[in-house]
């Protein structure tokens, strides 16, 4: 992995926070190559299952090509076995072959999985390139980690509502938008709880 | 910066009167990011078997999940519980197979023999070079100042309550003087009839 590869890694945004039963979650929108912004309404949300979330950010065709892997292999495991794999599982499973790529052909990728289960309630799992997995309350990936990170040890507390976690996010967005040299002026912003995985529309995230 | 130094950890593992304990820090970091204070870093192989794992984060994960699945399928065929001792030659032997591109681990083995309980604590280098001893072992980014922090406190056949007081205070102590780790600690005491598990209130910074 080549410091170039490396630092797309930071380029890029990725936020959530985990209440008791919900998980709320932000991505930047922006695909840049170098100097050029390719794009600027991409999703980096992978829908893995009804209840679970992947975002994924780093270099370009490794977020798309690992990111459909994990989604068909989580759906595989659905069909074949009739049940879904629980958060901590999909994590797991992210992680194993993450490892295994590393010492053969990285992928140059930083995630969030997060979803809701029955049995643990809401999960948020930190994964980077690596394949350090770590099951946090909260976290970012990138740059923008610097500016949120605080903002988040701050304000977070024990169940937290979903308003809370939204508002926090979109805190986090703001000091992001201030005080990152790079432009990031959109975000999705996702929740997944009891009841699937939904969009929040913000027009005040466009600047 | 190092492998070994990426994530940061701290791991010390003491001998005492018929016991053994072992304790780490919590952090888990991107060198100087803190990411995680609640990182496992001490894993329970068996009944009375314990593997501590300073290193790279992903390293640590995957060494202690394949030394498992080889440790239960011994279980299985032998129809026995490993001794330390085997399972320290097990790791050994496991990490010099990647001799050539190895896991950025130094584990510490913790634990008491099966079947006369006698206590046993050793450790490794990344390859696999095997040190057993009869006082203490270290590891992690904060290794220079738990040996200083251990020498001074430890002493011959401690009691494992005593035991417990001195692993804490040399961890707490020590791994106050890296920035690496930190962030939390918890402290396995293992004894012929029981584990006690105890988490320590640190410095959060």
């Amino acid at each position: 992995v080549t410091r170039r590869t490396l630092e797309k890694l930071v380029m890029e945004c990725l936020l959530g926070i985990a209440g008791r039963d919900f998980v709320v979650f932000a991505s930047d929108c922006t695909a840049a190559h170098s100097i050029i912004v390719v794009k600027d309404n991409k999703n980096k949300m992978v829908r893995l299952d009804d209840r679970l979330v992947l975002l994924i950010s780093g270099e370009p065709g490794d977020t798309t090509s690992f990111g459909e892997f994990i989604q068909k292999n989580v759906q595989l495991y659905k069909i074949r076995n009739g049940y879904s794999l629980s958060p901590h599982a999909a994590a797991s499973f992210t992680r194993q072959n993450l490892a295994k790529a590393l010492r053969e052909g990285p992928y140059t990728v930083d995630m969030l999985i997060g979803g809701y289960d029955e049995h643990d309630g809401a999960s948020l799992y930190y994964l980077d390139y690596l394949g350090t997995m770590a099951k946090v309350p909260y976290t970012a990936h990138g740059y923008a980690s610097y500016m949120t990170l605080s903002i988040m040890d701050k304000n977070y507390k024990e169940g937290l509502s979903e308003t809370e976690a939204v508002d926090m996010i979109r805190m986090c967005i703001a000091e992001v938008q201030k005080r990152l040299i790079i432009n990031l002026p959109k975000f999705n912003i996702h929740v997944v709880d009891r009841e699937g995985v939904r969009t929040i529309d913000d027009e005040k995230m466009e600047t | 910066m190092s492998a070994l130094e990426y994530n940061g950890s701290a791991i010390v593992a003491m001998m005492g009167h018929e016991c053994v304990a072992i304790a780490s820090d919590k952090r888990l970091g991107r060198q100087a990011q803190t990411l995680s204070c609640d990182f496992q870093k001490i894993f329970q192989m068996s009944d009375r078997l314990f593997l501590g794992l300073p290193g790279l984060g992903t390293d640590v994960e995957t060494v202690s999940n394949r030394l498992r699945f080889r440790l239960n399928l011994y279980k299985l065929r032998e129809n026995r519980e490993m001794k330390p001792r085997t399972f320290l030659n097990m790791v050994s032997s496991f990490l010099y197979s990647h001799r050539f591109g190895p896991y950025f681990v130094e584990p510490i083995v913790a634990g008491l023999e099966p079947t006369t309980s006698e206590p046993f604590i050793a450790s490794m280098d990344l390859i696999g070079c095997p040190m057993i001893t009869s006082d203490f072992v270290v590891g992690g980014t904060a290794s220079e100042q738990l040996y200083g922090m251990c020498e001074t406190l430890w002493r011959p056949d401690l009691e494992p309550d005593d035991l417990f007081e001195i692993i804490a205070q040399s961890l707490l102590n020590a791994q106050d003087r890296d920035a690496l780790s930190g962030w939390g600690g918890v402290v396995y005491i293992v004894e012929k009839d029981k584990v006690t598990i105890r988490h320590l209130k640190a410095r959060m910074d």
